[in-house]
């Protein structure tokens, strides 16, 4: 670079460590304490990105979070480039690699650019209002459009930066380091309280930081240099934690807060390398105190978004702090006094200062007089009326304002400039407040929103609170903590404080020009390229709400979320719809404040800690024996067990044989199971379950069916009768923490008068089921002293036993229709047990069989699954299951239910079986029944809920939910698939040992 | 996010509680004397305030105790809490 841009009196820029970084792969130098934005201006660059709608060509705008146009993507590495990441705030490490956004083939020859001469043809909802027709299109517009969308490229690969969330809980939380943020957490801190503060910069002080201007005293030294006794004054503290480098994100109820810290993102390549990049913190405060400060707007008038285009007071961060001249000839345009700070901080650099364009008709305050007396010459009541030069901003055209100010008056004059400050006035950040859920109020004197009533333990304090000038900020600040606080007094009470104050104000919303509106281009939103003119157009086409013109315009979204934008929308709106600014309202601010990563929020909980796995004693048995797995709710369940290369239908088909031809065995430890307990605990089965309850005897098995209020099936399972007053009840595997919420639920608040404590068991105990002809021989086997005869244990019974003289409750119960045992053991026991009756049954080929084999053997005896073949719409009588209604019982959870003029109806979908004309055809489970074959349209009468190619009947089977089905039994339907119709028959729902020998073979 | 006061373990976040809806509806003692409007009455309707709502909660992350709220809809103030069988504090 020939041209020197750095000023070497920076005290915040280590100008003894130069760091290399690559921008659109260019090599170039900055400094320690750069941003890459400070880095670029340095190295004369302006234009970093183009615009997203007409790709006119834009630079750096500002030095914080609401830039809207220095919007670069970092890095180029699949797994780890981040898109839309703001210049602004990135902090310049060894080996950055940035590449601007929304150009092609690169940003200073971007061939989108060409909409931009077909801009007065793309006014708001281009969109919207052009693809509209022939519908049918829309997919392939949709093509064009998305490719021509979006700013920066996702990473296509996994990330691989560890993320992590922690909590904090404190007394006062102090969002923002400015010079009311340090007052405020110094005398939090002092008071004793446990005090946090949180600032999104990587040190503290804001802009006062670096105010050294002779209007600006207190106790006679710079603010400056008082405000940086303060800071370091807070390191005494023990009871202050100071968090740098983190942003608040998210501001909700009850004082809880997510604030994203940046722990590496300034770090270079090698150093970053295995440590946490951001953490989430999670914060519950008793009290927060905003300190977010305010930002400054810019100015609405032709041409504004010209690379070279700066907000003022950031120019004078760039010179102050940076060390970085924006330019050479530098023009200010303003309506303010805080422009003036700018020009006595460049002209004191050695900048060339054009002239400073007002456009009030005076000030007369001590810091614009003090410009003055420096020799800065000053254009009262004139304005900017155009801005040349395509990549760079290289001239402006001015002219005076008209008495009223709504045109131009005179000639126009030319001034030749590299750079051209623009200031137009001050916005609070009230955006914590808003998301907090606090109410604005509107201030006309300077036309800003600030806070107004909050149901938190809040209170906003300095810029972001209206008081923008020293003693107002010192004073009021003070005032309003030691109020929060509950302090009778503090440090700040009694200072000199000497500043400039601004009594002539002026505002514009859209500046004037020779040219009409038409003709110009006054952006408004930098970032979505929308103008004055679309937000009046979107006015004239009838909108009113400001948030249906801020979707039309799409003024203010996008990734700055119109920070900078809204303020002028809001103003033109109202301007031009005759309101009041105060009754038009803002839009709504919502988290997170600026963007989050993906990273961030979910922290730790990505991959296998995403969801709990919950696996069974037994599963790594399944696993040796190379078992595929299906999930099951949390639970890994195995699904079938293929040997030698076998697909899942021939594993299933053979396993299934197996279990009816000789012996099966099935891990079930995942069936919920819930211990029932208390005097009443008959009663409460009673009253949840279906069917009665007080008459099971001790050691009986009874099967049980659970429903909601409404009558619909909700769970069911086999409950055990262990003692008088003690039952276990089994539940579904995936229903099993609902049905004990439900059943907690009425005995704490329907029937707390009963006697009966509930508590889960399913981890307990591993259940092992052994099914089959032979399942008897080969449980004699595993517990020899076991009577096993009918007599003493019957189908539905249930015994204590000692396996190797481990207590063991063996249920003789069946969900397959074959002779079978469930083993319940300890689970530390359940693998040993399994590989016992493993062991025991080898000579009787006893065949391990998963999930989908269980599923085919009870279909085959038409046992229903809930939630398969129920769906929450189903009754029991439409499964056909009036028997296990009890008539006697007087009341049960759903009971009613069942006699509403809708359940009641004959013709409601009722569960039946189907088998196929041709019995090699297997349904697909949720196809659809039509009466009919090839007639259109035809209304569809059920749906099929189960299918199987049942090996043991060697035909296909299904079952069903069919509109009055029960009585269509017989009947022939059909179901249609794509390419061709099936034809079914409506059978029983029963399709093997309708007697149930099996169960006693 | 809440900060919610289970009347047995104390003050809690809210990710620890589940909300069960309108407090105070009675499941009918008996249900088969009831009309099929009434009892629809009981099953299906609920008022959805926007204001101050008598509400249940469950601390299904703590204690698993059913309790009841008073909470402002609108602001997400929580007035009260109390437990089950308990009368609503005065609103």
């Amino acid at each position: 670079m020939s041209k020197n841009l750095r000023i070497t009196n920076s005290k915040f820029i280590d100008q003894t460590s130069r760091i290399s970084f690559k921008f659109d792969g260019k090599t170039l130098y900055g400094f320690k304490g750069d941003t890459l934005a400070s880095a670029l201006l340095a190295n004369d660059i302006h234009l970093v990105g183009r615009s997203f709608k007409y790709h006119r060509p834009r630079g750096i705008m500002t030095c914080g979070s609401e830039e809207p146009n220095a919007i670069v993507q970092l890095g180029n590495d699949s797994s780890m480039t981040e898109p839309n990441t703001r210049a602004t705030e990135i902090e310049l490490y060894e080996g950055l690699e940035a590449s601007s956004q929304n150009c092609w083939p690169s940003v200073n020859f971007d061939i989108g650019a060409i909409n931009n001469f077909f801009s007065p043809f793309i006014p708001a909802a281009f969109y919207y209002k052009t693809f509209m027709w022939p519908a049918s299109f829309w997919e392939k517009y949709e093509y064009f459009i998305r490719k021509s969308a979006g700013l920066g490229k996702s990473p296509t690969k996994p990330d691989k930066d560890i993320y992590d969330h922690k909590y904090l809980h404190c007394d006062v939380l102090i969002i923002g380091g400015g010079i009311s943020g340090i007052i405020a957490a110094k005398t939090a801190a002092q008071n004793n309280l446990n005090t946090v503060l949180l600032d999104d910069k990587n040190n503290l002080g804001g802009t006062t930081l670096f105010q050294n201007n002779e209007c600006f005293k207190i106790n006679n030294t710079y603010s400056s240099e008082w405000l940086k006794k303060e800071i370091e004054s807070l390191n005494s503290f023990k009871n202050l934690t100071i968090k740098t480098r983190t942003t608040l994100a998210a501001y909700h109820s009850y004082n809880y807060l997510l604030a994203r810290e940046n722990l590496t993102d300034h770090l270079s390549l090698i150093e970053k390398k295995d440590k946490i990049r951001q953490r989430l913190w999670k914060i519950r405060a008793k009290k927060v105190i905003i300190a977010t400060g305010a930002m400054e707007r810019p100015l609405i008038f032709n041409n504004n978004d010209r690379p070279g285009v700066i907000l003022s007071s950031s120019i004078k961060k760039y010179i102050d702090y940076y060390g970085v001249k924006c330019g050479q000839k530098i023009s200010l345009f303003t309506n303010n006094d805080t422009t003036y700070e700018t020009a006595i901080s460049l002209n004191k650099s050695g900048v060339t200062i054009n002239s400073v364009i007002d456009i009030r008709d005076k000030s007369n305050s001590s810091i614009v007089k003090e410009a003055e007396k420096l020799g800065i010459k000053v254009h009262w009541k004139h304005t900017v009326v155009n801005t040349n030069g395509y990549k760079r901003i290289s001239s402006i055209e001015l002219m005076k304002l008209s008495d009223d100010g709504a045109g131009v008056v005179g000639n126009k004059s030319k001034e030749e400039c590299d750079c051209l400050g623009i200031s137009g006035g001050w916005t609070p950040r009230v955006h914590l407040f808003t998301q907090s859920g606090g109410k604005l109020k509107f201030r006309d004197k300077d036309n800003i929103f600030l806070p107004d009533k909050s149901e938190s333990e809040q209170i906003s304090i300095g810029s972001c609170n209206g008081d923008f000038e020293l003693d107002d900020i010192i004073k009021n600040s003070n005032k309003s903590i030691k109020e929060f606080l509950n302090l009778n007094s503090s440090d700040y009470e009694n200072l000199e404080i000497n500043c400039s104050k601004e009594t002539d104000k002026k505002n514009i919303w859209l500046l004037p020009s020779n040219k009409p509106l038409g003709k110009t281009k006054p952006f408004l939103d930098f970032q979505n390229d929308s103008t004055a003119k679309d937000v009046k157009l979107a006015l004239r086409e009838g909108f009113k709400s400001i948030e249906h013109v801020k979707r039309y315009t799409t003024t203010g979204m996008g990734t700055d979320q119109g920070k900078l934008s809204n303020m002028h929308a809001l103003g033109i709106i109202a301007e031009t719809a005759g309101v009041k600014m105060g009754e038009l309202g803002t839009t709504t601010f919502r988290p997170p404040y600026t963007p989050l990563t993906f990273g961030t929020i979910v922290g730790r909980n990505v991959g296998e800690f995403f969801d709990i796995t919950r696996r069974t004693p037994i599963h790594d048995w399944h696993v040796e024996k190379k078992a595929e797995f299906e999930n099951v709710g949390q639970w890994k369940r195995a699904w079938y067990y293929p040997i030698n290369n076998e697909s899942m239908h021939e594993a299933v088909q053979r396993e299934a044989k197996a279990a009816r031809d000789s012996a099966g065995i099935l891990d079930a430890s995942t069936l919920g199971k819930i211990d029932i307990q208390g005097s009443d605990a008959s009663e409460f089965l009673n009253r949840v379950y279906t069917n009665a309850w007080s008459k099971l005897e001790i050691g009986k098995c009874r099967y049980g069916l659970m429903l909601n209020e409404d009558g619909m099936v909700y769970d069911d399972g086999v409950t055990t009768r262990l003692d008088e007053n003690h039952y276990i009840m089994t539940t579904t595997t995936g229903g099993a923490s609902n049905v004990l919420s439900k059943l907690e639920d009425y005995l704490q608040t329907e029937w707390p008068e009963l006697d009966v404590y509930l508590t889960s068991v399913t981890d307990n105990y591993a259940t092992v089921s052994i099914c089959g002809p032979n399942s008897k021989k080969i449980l004699s086997r595993v517990i020899p002293d076991l009577d096993l005869s009918d007599k003493e244990f019957s189908h539905m019974s249930f015994k204590n036993a000692l396996i190797d003289n481990i207590k063991c409750r063996v249920m003789r119960i069946s969900f397959t229709g074959e002779h079978s045992y469930e083993i319940n053991i300890q689970s530390s026991y359940g693998k040993s047990l399994w590989e016992k009756c493993f062991e025991a049954g080898k000579e009787f080929n006893i065949t391990p069989y998963g999930t989908e084999t269980m599923h085919l053997l009870r279909a085959e005896k038409g046992f229903i699954i809930t939630g398969q073949d129920t769906d929450g719409t189903i009754t029991p009588v439409d499964l056909q299951m009036d028997w296990i209604i009890s008539k006697k019982k007087y009341d049960f959870i759903g009971k009613r239910s069942l006699y509403r003029s809708d359940t009641i109806r004959e013709d409601r979908k009722q569960l039946v079986g189907l088998v196929t004309d041709d019995p090699k055809e297997v349904l697909e489970e949720g196809a659809q029944i039509v009466s009919e074959a090839n007639k259109k349209p035809i209304e569809m009468v059920g749906h099929v809920t189960s299918s199987y190619f049942s090996p043991n009947l060697n035909k296909s089977i299904a079952l069903a939910v069919l509109k009055n089905g029960k009585k269509l039994k017989g009947q022939k339907m059909f179901v249609p698939m794509k390419n061709k119709t099936i034809n079914v028959t409506i059978t029983d729902t029963v399709f093997l040992d309708k007697e149930n020998k099996r169960l006693n073979a | 996010m809440f900060l919610i006061n289970c009347p047995y373990c104390g003050e809690r976040d809210q990710s620890e509680f589940s909300a069960g809806g309108e407090a105070h509806i009675v499941r009918p003692k008996q249900p088969t004397e009831l009309s099929d409007d009434q009892w629809a009455e009981f099953l299906f309707m609920r008022k959805n305030i926007k204001g101050v709502q008598l509400e249940r909660w469950n601390h299904a992350h703590g204690c698993r105790k059913w309790f009841n709220m008073v909470r402002n809809t609108s602001d997400d103030k929580i007035h009260a809490v109390y437990k089950m069988g308990e009368k609503p504090p005065i609103k």
